[in-house]
């Protein structure tokens, strides 16, 4: 194993993050300061209870899910993206390193962030809502799980894509839609048979799920399923990770 | 011969189909400094990549310092530095970070004195700590051999490292190499600037549509392969070359001052010691001689021309 190179990489990535700390810091804590202001107070004062929690801090799972999500997928895929875009992959490939060494960086770091970015809004949801965390473990448990499948969705997505119209298009056109639909902001009990049966497809569902219970001890489908699901999530990533090295497909002639 | 980089019958066929080197041998001996001359499209880049693990050969074998880069590839690549041809750096990152950054990524411990030494060498050391984006082209390229030698490499590969370089940091990076030859790394460079490979290079390689057409040094090569001129000043100019002196396919300047005479010097007989005998019989008395060889770029569109034949 070729720690320093591990180091090297995720060392270097953070450094990017860091340079851009105030952006990073400040655009979670503002767009999650409106979604409470919106969802929460105004339209949230008129909606009774969900589960037995109070609709604002019901969100709040979902709010931090949707951002990790999207922050994991954006960060991982950008992270290996751009070095193929500028041009600098040629020192990866020419590195006395193998696919795991630069996806445990690279995801790595992009996890990180993602973690970063988690907590933050976490915390400025204890500043609009009333919050008692049920499973703290779990909760973080289930928080890195989160940041580490979807940053190896996104190193996916980043080796996929052959130029930054391809780069947004996962993330916004599949992504953001699965997370919206797969109970972010509404128990999935709440709607009609038919559409809960549709739900059940959607994998974030599960994630989502699990990480409320991790909040509140309840939970649209069982622990365990949710567990299940983020494992084999994560498998399929590394698997497919593990092909793309092997194969050199989009990164090696 | 001590070969450090060893080709074998490498082939390389890109997914389009186009094949880029068609059988490629080549032993590199360790400490020397080898160009691989060749036109645009030659294959050079291709090699070069296949040797560092950036593309994958269709068929043949490379070993580096005895071991083969598939199976050994870690050991191998450690060994290894590479100079790309296009500069491709990280934008907003500062010198010292993206050269920590690659001695890290070839397994290396830091080393601050060495990168600072490093830098020093190569005149970025006032830069250190300026982003990537504030350097000028010359030095950006200095930024990428930096990069290339931050895991102290045996073996340096040099892609066109003066292409779009003006003429005086041209010759500042002919010193690095030398200077990098002196410490002992092998340098392979790849170039079309004749008059780079001929004056840094031990030997020369000449490339052409993915075959190597010679490996000579670089002396025996302006030698063997080369056309010398004598010129002959005459006392007084002529208006025509005299019959006698057809046999000899002489140039008469545009004044009628000069006789110009092309030989071969790798001929049994040059044909000197008879023209000028023959010269004095004619009655036109000489002033003065020159000899003149020719350079490594007559040679070469000589080679490449022959080969397109």
């Amino acid at each position: 194993m070729n720690y320093q190179a591990v180091k090297a990489i995720y060392t270097f990535e953070m450094a990017r993050f860091f340079r851009t700390l105030m952006q990073s810091f400040l655009s979670p804590v503002i767009s999650t300061s409106l979604y409470f202001v919106v969802f929460g107070s105004a339209i949230g004062s008129r909606i009774q209870e969900v589960e037995g929690v109070s609709y604002g801090a019901f969100i709040v799972p979902g709010l931090v899910m949707l951002s990790v999500m999207t922050q994991s997928t954006s960060n991982a895929s950008f992270g290996i993206y751009f070095p193929k875009f500028i041009g600098t992959i040629y020192e990866l490939l020419s590195a006395p390193v193998n696919f795991l060494e630069i996806v445990v960086g690279y995801v790595g770091a992009a996890a990180t962030k993602a973690l970063f970015i988690g907590l933050v809004i976490l915390a400025t949801a204890y500043l609009f809502v009333d919050l008692t965390i049920a499973h703290p473990v779990a909760m973080i448990g289930f928080l890195l799980l989160t940041c580490l499948s979807f940053s190896l969705l996104g190193f996916i997505i980043g080796i996929w894509a052959k130029n930054f119209e391809q780069l947004q298009l996962v993330p916004l056109m599949v992504v953001t839609p699965l997370v919206f639909l797969g109970g972010s902001f509404y128990s999935i009990s709440m709607l009609p048979p038919f559409w809960q049966n549709v739900t059940l497809f959607n994998p974030v569902v599960y994630l989502i799920s699990g990480f409320r219970w991790s909040f509140f001890g309840t939970a649209d489908v069982a622990i365990g399923y949710s567990l299940a699901a983020i494992a084999i999530f994560t498998l399929i990533c590394m698997g497919f990770i593990w092909w793309i090295f092997k194969t050199g497909w989009r990164i090696r002639s | 011969m001590n070969a450090i980089v060893s080709v074998k019958d490498v082939q390389k066929t890109y997914d389009g189909g186009f094949q880029a080197l068609k059988g490629v041998n080549l032993d590199i001996e360790e400490g020397e400094i080898i160009a691989l001359l060749g036109p645009n499209g030659a294959g050079k880049t291709t090699l070069i990549s296949t040797i560092c693990g950036i593309t994958t050969m269709t068929a043949g074998s490379i070993t580096v310092g005895g071991v083969d880069i598939g199976t050994g590839y870690r050991k191998v690549r450690r060994m290894i530095g590479l100079v790309p041809q296009e500069i491709a750096l990280e934008p907003f990152e500062t010198v010292i970070n993206t050269v920590r950054f690659s001695r890290g990524l070839f397994g290396c411990a830091p080393n601050e004195a060495y990168l600072d030494r490093i830098l020093a060498t190569l005149s970025l050391a006032d830069k250190k700590h300026s982003q990537i984006r504030e350097l000028s082209g010359g030095m950006k390229r200095r930024v990428l051999i930096a990069k290339a030698l931050s895991h102290e490499p045996r073996v340096l590969f040099l892609d066109e490292p003066t292409a779009g370089v003006d003429v005086e940091l041209r010759k500042d990076m002919w010193e690095t190499v030398a200077e990098l030859k002196r410490q002992g790394v092998t340098i392979i460079l790849t170039t079309h600037y004749i008059e780079e490979a001929e004056a840094i290079a031990d030997r020369v390689g000449v490339i052409r549509s993915g075959e190597i057409l010679l490996v000579e040094p670089t002396a025996t090569l302006m030698s063997q392969m080369g056309k010398k001129q004598l010129i002959v000043e005459l006392a007084h100019p002529t208006d025509a070359i005299p019959d006698a002196l057809a046999p000899y396919d002489l140039a008469l300047s545009a004044d009628g001052g000069k006789l110009t005479y092309t030989y071969d010097i790798k001929a049994d007989r040059t044909g000197i010691t008879s023209l000028l005998n023959d010269l004095q019989t004619a009655g036109l008395q000489m002033r003065d001689l020159q000899t003149r060889q020719s350079s490594l770029e007559e040679i070469f569109v000589g080679l490449v021309e022959e080969g397109a034949a």
